[in-house]
This record gives C-alpha cells, sequence and structure tokens, in this order.
C-alpha cells in the first residue's frame, strides 16, 4: 500500500512495484496525450511562437484535451479562442513537465523525498491523468454506485480501479500537503 | 466535485467573493473529477486564501454548481483562469454584468 507522509524535508513518499509501474504508465500515457513539444514551424511569426502564440487555437475535439484545456470563455467563442493562442502552449509545456517531473522521482518499493514543488508537480499530474481518465470513462459523482453493478470482465473495471487508486493517493498527497 | 469517501457537508450560506469596483471575475465550475481537498488546496494556493475561505468557496462550487473565486481586471482574470487551468480546473473569465 502506498505511503504518503510529510517529513521535515518535504514529503516522503513509498509506493509498491505494482503501484509505481501504474504511476509510471499513466505519466507515460499522460505525455504521449500532450504530445511533442511545437516544433518551430516555419511559416510561423518567429516572435510569436518564441513568446509562446500559437498560430492555430481551436478548441480540440478529443474530449480529454478540451477537458485538459477548457474554453476560458463560456460566451465568447472569439475571445476563447484568442486566450488559448495566449495560453495553450505553456499549458501543455507546464503539464508535461509535472508529468516528467513524476517520471524523474518515482521509485518502485522504496521511499522517495520529494520537496514541496515536486510534491506539488505530482499533485497536478495525478490530477491531469484523473481528469483524463474520469472523461474517457464518463465519470459522474455516482460513479462508486455504477461500477458497484459492472461486470468484473467489463474492460472499464482495469480503468475504474486505476482511477479510484490515484485519487486515493492524491487524496493522500493534497493532506500532506496542507 | 468528489471525495475518496462520501462526506455530509452543511449547504453554505450564500456569499461571493468579489470587489464590487472591478468589472471581470474568475469562475470555477463543478466537474466529478476536482477532489474536494484538492479544490481548496488549490484556492489557498493560487490566491493565497485562507482555509476556511477556500473551504467555502470550494463549496460553493459542489452546490452551486459554479463560484465567483476572484475579480479584477480582464488581463488579472486571464492570468488567474490560466493559472487555475495549469491546475486541471474548470475556469472561466466574464465580465460583471
Amino acid at each position: 500500500m502506498s505511503e504518503v507522509k510529510r517529513v521535515r524535508r518535504g514529503i516522503r513518499l513509498r509506493l509498491d512495484p505494482e503501484e509505481a509501474a501504474l504511476v509510471r504508465m499513466m505519466a507515460e500515457q499522460l505525455l504521449a496525450l500532450l504530445g511533442e513539444p511545437d516544433e518551430p514551424d516555419r511559416s510561423a511569426d518567429p516572435l510569436a511562437a518564441a513568446l509562446g502564440i500559437s498560430e492555430h487555437a481551436e478548441k480540440p475535439d478529443d474530449p480529454v484535451l478540451a477537458r485538459l484545456f477548457p474554453d476560458a470563455y463560456a460566451e465568447d467563442a472569439g475571445a476563447a479562442r484568442e486566450f488559448r493562442r495566449y495560453t495553450e502552449m505553456g499549458l501543455r509545456d507546464g503539464k508535461r513537465e509535472a508529468a516528467g517531473i513524476v517520471l524523474a522521482t518515482v521509485r518502485s518499493g522504496e521511499d522517495v523525498m520529494l520537496d514541496k514543488e515536486q510534491a506539488q508537480a505530482w499533485l497536478r499530474a495525478l490530477n491531469d491523468v484523473r481528469l483524463a481518465l474520469g472523461t474517457r470513462l464518463d465519470i459522474t459523482e455516482e460513479w462508486y454506485e455504477e461500477v458497484a453493478e459492472l461486470d468484473r470482465d467489463d474492460p472499464r473495471f482495469a480503468m475504474y480501479a486505476a482511477y479510484d487508486w490515484l485519487t486515493m493517493l492524491q487524496e493522500q498527497l493534497v493532506q500532506a500537503l496542507f | 466535485m468528489t471525495a475518496p469517501a462520501p462526506v455530509e457537508l452543511d449547504r453554505p450560506r450564500s456569499q461571493e467573493d468579489q470587489r464590487p469596483d472591478l468589472p471581470w471575475l474568475a469562475i470555477v465550475w463543478n466537474d466529478p473529477i476536482n477532489l474536494m481537498s484538492y479544490v481548496t488546496y488549490v484556492f489557498q494556493t493560487v490566491f493565497g486564501y485562507p482555509k476556511t475561505k477556500a473551504e467555502k468557496l470550494m463549496l460553493d462550487v459542489h452546490h452551486k454548481g459554479r463560484a465567483v473565486v476572484a475579480s479584477g481586471t480582464r488581463e488579472e482574470m486571464e492570468r488567474d483562469v490560466e493559472i487555475l487551468h495549469s491546475y486541471g480546473l474548470w475556469a472561466t473569465v466574464k465580465r460583471d454584468d
């Protein structure tokens, strides 16, 4: 079982091998979902690219990406697009960085010491993974009841189990950080 | 929002966090994935709100479906919403009307 404890130097985390493997796999999938950093496009305005302003800024079709990068204006598509142009590259980089910190610090069956910044990166990356899984599962606030009726052979069962465990780990981390 | 174990909570009184002199708002919307504890933690970390205030706002989001979490200039609210998105919260900017 995972152990998360606040100690003087930060957060001490210990994961069983199968838990560490799950965290690693999920962080890798998150990175794959976020994609590679945008290649400098020769046709793009180089100054805009250097400032993290993107040329194309449409709401993603994939519901998971649309949840990770939501519209910032609910009733103004033009303003939402403009916000996206200026922020999405930077937000993607931040999410990628957090997933990278998880992959760099996750250990199997031994104690890991996370400083506050690393622990926050874990928190954000775990949350992004849960947003991705939860959106794919179309999760509701009553999902505990729904999953109780699910057949064990249902392919979604493992996803629900992973989601549940990641929820518990994130809760332990946030409680340790308060 | 969600919690790892079912919790019973009293309905909070209606009160919004905004400065009336400033015309733009940052709004956070309820979703079934973000943890109640995490949302409270984010409000404390991003806005420097004390825990009681952060919890009250989190409960407003949870029970009413959304809450105004800050007000200010349009630029300030866009900056706040960008930071909230970096934490995975569902946040939007709106002119106060």
